[in-house]
């Protein structure tokens, strides 16, 4: 097969496809949008397979739990926190088990280029006790990702592949091989799927059983690297994932490089991992994220006679992302000779909202309504308008959640906060807002949401949306909100003094009214006429 | 055989493409390579640089290490001196010398291209004059790869046929505008 040049994302989801995928699920967030983003456009080449951008991750994680529970392949994508919204239906497939094989993506961020933390989804995958796998290089992804499937039908168990950014949003080429077709639907089910305690149990003890054959599944993985050096028994090194990459680019020169192991799959390798720490006396970790495998390496006690090092005991930063001249440096080599730097104070150039923003008009209508008030009380939410916290808005006073901004608002009211605003885009309304609005207008809570409805999930390049135009609207209303309390506002230079008094006015009124400021994404509009 | 390339550059200004055509050149020409690359927040209007490795034989690291990249190729000038620690003593510099004013402390240019210059090797070239020559000042990004293309490890026809492939569907004036955007930035380069 030729080789094809793909995304770290995009090799995870072609290695799906070619595992016999029959459906596909995900919500957009950074960096795991390209793996959905992928199979949306070969669906609609070739038909073979449904893949949809779902409301959320947990709804996005049951649609194709649903989908493997009927016998077929299926997968779920997001971002590391996106498995929190999707973590109750993720706990407790891991007691129902899998049908059809379920490979569960998760990609995380180290140095969180686009999020909030840089949690580690290894810890899910131990959490939840099943079988995970952790790629280095784009052929892996793909080879993984088809094999994930088997193995997922082998245990009966949803399989997790953690992804990190860098690989990602990696390029290179990827050699394929050829497609196996779809399961066949199975009908019927047995008992192992209702959780009632008397299953739940059943289904938990069987679970813990998997346990050691897990571990031999990943002793024997063919993914997992033992070298030894023999001459050399001072000094060894553990990497995991794409910190390998960094730790071969470091002594790629070297005759005889340190003994090293390379994991790759979860639950760790417990053998491999004894034969390398048998041989050396100090052992280094290098895994981007959390120090996964060296807490666990040294336990509360350590390991006598040896010693171990990484982020919890240096020499590698506790946070960030790893990068190969820490990794080098952690290896006690000297850094490349390299040219200095300019020496020029260097304007740093953050991110900021795109000329036309519609948000931008938000936000200077919000900011002068909100003129003279003082305190911390606009809560806001996640996606583009995020960037309303940067100069010159500096209009925005949280960002915790999808959702939070409506909850914590009326938290905040219910307790004596005045005014208490929140402002939401219209996905991260339909992903998290309905619900935290419907409580909030049972209540008839003092407090003022505003929804800036671009049309469009924009920060992660503009997937579709749920909740936008009049539907919004009708949503909104459905809620329970007074329909007088209702306002819509076009966001727009000229429209300013008028959308500033709207705000102002509905601010005033002490009960729960709704702003919808309707514009559309400028850089969506620039795709259609392009 | 090895090359490593810092491509930099504001959001929006065509850097993927240029890591596009880069890419599918090596694909052509046989090479391995490995290009990481930035998406979702700092797109927007933010700084951006993917680390483009190009090499006959296995690539480890997605990223390249300080001191490791041949060149740095920058579609800004400020963003080309960002990562100047990360070209090895004897690099080249290939930038515009456009600057690209999205913030309020943007330095005087002139000191811009004065500590570009002080690189041992530079290619400044006059990307904004020279993609309005070409017919569309979007082409600055194409302006800039023809200006290091003499200097890259691929074939010019493996980079010349990827930007067909690659602009043939928007239409006529806008491949023949990208091509010459190649040509003026080589023979700016050149010249330089």
């Amino acid at each position: 097969m030729p080789r094809q040049i793909l995304l770290g994302d995009e090799a995870v989801a072609l290695g799906a496809v070619h595992a016999g995928l029959s459906a596909a699920y995900s919500y957009p967030g950074t960096p795991a949008s390209e793996v959905l983003e992928y199979l949306v456009r070969q669906a609609g080449e070739t038909k073979a397979f449904t893949a949809v951008w779902s409301v959320n991750e947990k709804t996005a994680y049951e649609e194709a739990l649903g989908a493997s529970f009927a016998g077929k392949r299926s997968l779920v994508s997001f971002k590391h926190v996106g498995l929190n919204v999707a973590a109750d239906p993720f706990m407790n497939s891991a007691i129902t088990g899998a049908n059809g094989g379920f490979l569960v993506v998760s990609a995380d961020d180290p140095g969180m280029h686009s999020s909030q933390n840089e949690q580690d989804s290894r810890y899910y995958v131990q959490f939840a006790q099943i079988p995970g796998y952790e790629p280095s290089d784009h052929q892996e992804a793909y080879d993984m990702a088809r094999e994930a499937f088997d193995v997922s039908e082998r245990f009966g168990l949803p399989v997790l592949m953690r992804l990190v950014t860098r690989l990602s949003h990696s390029r290179s080429a990827v050699e394929t091989r050829d497609a196996r077709a779809p399961n066949e639907l199975k009908k019927g089910a047995g008992q192992d799927w209702i959780l009632l305690p008397v299953n739940a149990r059943r289904r938990f003890g069987r679970l813990l059983d998997l346990q050691a054959e897990m571990t031999r599944f990943s002793e024997e993985s063919r993914f997992n690297l033992l070298q030894l050096n023999d001459k050399d028994r001072s000094f060894g090194v553990i990497a995991s994932g794409i910190a390998y990459n960094y730790f071969r680019e470091a002594v790629a020169a070297d005759s005889a490089p340190p003994s090293f192991l390379k994991v790759s799959t979860y639950p760790l390798p417990e053998r491999l991992i004894r034969e390398l720490v048998g041989h050396v006396g100090t052992i280094l970790v290098l895994e981007d994220g959390y120090p996964f495998i060296e807490r666990q390496l040294k336990g509360l006690f350590g390991i006598a006679g040896k010693t171990v090092l990484g982020k919890m005991s240096g020499p590698l930063p506790a946070s960030g992302e790893l990068t190969p001249d820490i990794v080098r440096r952690a290896l006690g080599r000297e850094p490349l000779a390299s040219l200095p730097a300019s020496g020029l104070p260097l304007a740093g150039r953050p991110p900021q909202l795109c000329a036309g923003c519609p948000h931008a008009d938000s936000f200077k209508a919000l900011n002068k309504a909100l003129e003279g008030v003082t305190g911390s009380n606009v809560f806001s939410d996640i996606g583009c308008y995020t960037l309303g916290a940067l100069p010159p808005y500096n209009a925005i006073h949280s960002c915790v959640c999808m959702g939070a901004s409506i909850s914590m608002a009326r938290g905040a009211s219910d307790v004596g906060l005045y005014p208490a605003v929140s402002v939401i885009g219209d996905s991260t309304f339909a992903h998290s807002g309905l619900t935290p609005l419907l409580s909030a207008a049972k209540a008839n809570t003092d407090m003022t949401v505003i929804i800036l409805d671009n049309a469009t999930t924009a920060m992660t390049g503009g997937q579709p949306t749920y909740g936008s135009g009049p539907g919004l609207l009708r949503l909104v209303e459905g809620l329970g909100v007074a329909k007088e309390h209702i306002r819509t506002i076009e966001p727009l230079p000229k429209h300013h003094d008028k959308n500033v008094q709207i705000i102002k006015d509905e601010i005033a009124h002490r009960g729960l009214s709704v702003v919808v400021a309707v514009r559309e994404c400028v850089q969506e509009q620039r795709k259609k006429r392009s | 055989m090895k090359q490593d390339i810092i491509l930099a550059g504001v959001g929006g200004q065509g850097i993927l493409s240029i890591a596009y055509v880069i890419d599918h050149a090596a694909l052509a020409d046989g090479l391995f390579f490995k290009q990481a690359e930035v998406h979702g927040m700092a797109q927007r209007g933010g700084a951006v640089q993917s680390h483009m490795r190009l090499s006959d034989g296995t690539i480890w690291s997605d990223l390249i290490p300080k001191g490791g990249a041949d060149m740095v190729l920058s579609v800004e000038p400020l963003e080309a001196l960002r990562y100047l620690d990360y070209l090895r003593p004897d690099g080249i510099v290939v930038t515009s010398s456009t600057p690209f004013r999205n913030i309020p402390d943007y330095p005087e240019v002139d000191k811009v291209l004065e500590a570009i210059r002080k690189a041992p090797r530079s290619v400044i070239v006059d990307s904004e004059n020279l993609a309005k020559e070409a017919g569309t000042v979007k082409a600055q990004n194409i302006v800039l790869l023809g200006a290091a293309s003499s200097f890259l490890i691929l074939k010019e026809a493996s980079l010349v046929g990827t930007i067909e492939a690659l602009f043939r569907g928007r239409g006529t004036p806008v491949l023949e505008a990208n091509l010459k955007a190649f040509a003026l930035g080589q023979k700016a380069a050149l010249g330089s």
